[in-house]
């Protein structure tokens, strides 16, 4: 791949990365991920 | 090391959580940090990208996780493997370990050829596959990774809390030997071999690898410099055959090749452009 595809790619991925992660907030992800990690996991210590 | 050191205790700041067994709950856990680093670790100041993945994939409210895997892509695109070599504390504790001195030493285990795809059934299988199907009456599903592989939650959350939390130690049981074996399995491996979770196990590695190729950060080789004298892959951790492949999936782009190498041919994208157009290999066909 020449180095202006491997950029090209780079970027359009980094564009749908950004629609992903905004489209994650909107449908209310984050809540999801910080009612997870902001409490101890269980199943990460071992404990289950 | 100084660097990854550096970002660990910037990740893992609050003293709190080591001072009193607890963790912290604050608004920067919805956010993720590039590497492996437990959000259960007592001084964790953000999420884990594969814990928090799981979690979104096993709740009854999701299929997908776009949250997530948008910031595991933008990280991968961005960095790519770089994390693994200066971010994580994981990566971190395996090269600690393999600086203790240890007769025959080698960088890959035996069967390394097939083993280092093993990172990626680990990631489709216990990351992905698991925690969306495997589910309870209720529809919710499990952190199948974090419960039953991930070394990194046992060093940083799993121990330190049961040391520090006299309720969380009663409540100890085969689970938690489980994981500390296999945590006791990697260390003691990874003072005779280089990183083997990160070459064998680890999904977060296994993801990011996938976008070396393409990342903003990556490697050049400047063609009419190498003399291909395999320095760079004597240099190599990972064993990579640098001149050839300078953005393996397996690069975790350490700069040890970059170092090594008695021609200074290798060199980042984010350094002084290359002095020949022929230097990349992509552009010698043309």
């Amino acid at each position: 791949m020449s180095e202006k595809r491997r950029t090209a790619a780079g970027i359009l991925l980094l564009a749908a990365a950004a629609a992903l992660i905004l489209t994650g907030i909107m449908t209310g992800e984050l809540q999801t991920v910080f009612a997870k990690a902001s409490k101890i996991c269980m199943e990460c210590i071992g404990i289950g | 090391m100084w660097f990854q050191a550096a970002f660990f205790a910037l990740t893992n700041g609050y003293a709190a959580g080591f001072l009193q067994g607890k963790i912290y709950s604050g608004a920067g856990k919805k956010f993720c940090v590039p590497g492996l680093n437990c959000y259960s670790c007592p001084g964790a100041l953000f999420s884990c990208p594969i814990g928090s993945l799981q979690a979104v994939l096993d709740s009854r409210k999701f299929q997908f996780s776009c949250y997530v895997f948008g910031i595991l892509s933008a990280f991968g695109v961005l960095f790519g493997r770089l994390i693994c070599g200066w971010m994580c504390p994981f990566g971190l504790a395996q090269d600690l370990l393999h600086k203790i001195p240890f007769p025959g030493k080698k960088k890959n285990m035996p069967g390394h050829k097939y083993l280092r795809y093993l990172r990626y059934i680990v990631l489709i299988l216990f990351v992905i596959v698991l925690p969306s199907f495997a589910v309870n009456a209720a529809g919710i599903g499990k952190p199948w990774f974090c419960e039953y592989i991930c070394p990194s939650g046992t060093l940083f959350a799993g121990l330190p809390l049961i040391i520090l939390n006299p309720g969380l130690r009663a409540a100890v049981g085969w689970r938690f030997f489980l994981k500390t074996a296999v945590l006791a399995a990697i260390v003691l491996l990874s003072i005779r071999f280089y990183r083997p979770f990160c070459k064998y196990l680890c999904p977060l590695g296994a993801f990011y690898g996938l976008f070396n190729p393409v990342s903003f950060y990556r490697f050049r080789i400047d063609t009419t410099q190498c003399i291909k004298c395999g320095v760079c892959q004597k240099a190599c951790g990972m064993d990579i055959r640098v001149w050839e492949t300078p953005n393996s999936t397996d690069c975790i782009r350490c700069g040890d090749c970059k170092a090594a190498c008695p021609e200074h041919a290798i060199r980042s994208t984010w350094e002084k452009p290359l002095s020949s157009p022929t230097a990349d290999p992509a552009l010698r066909k043309q």
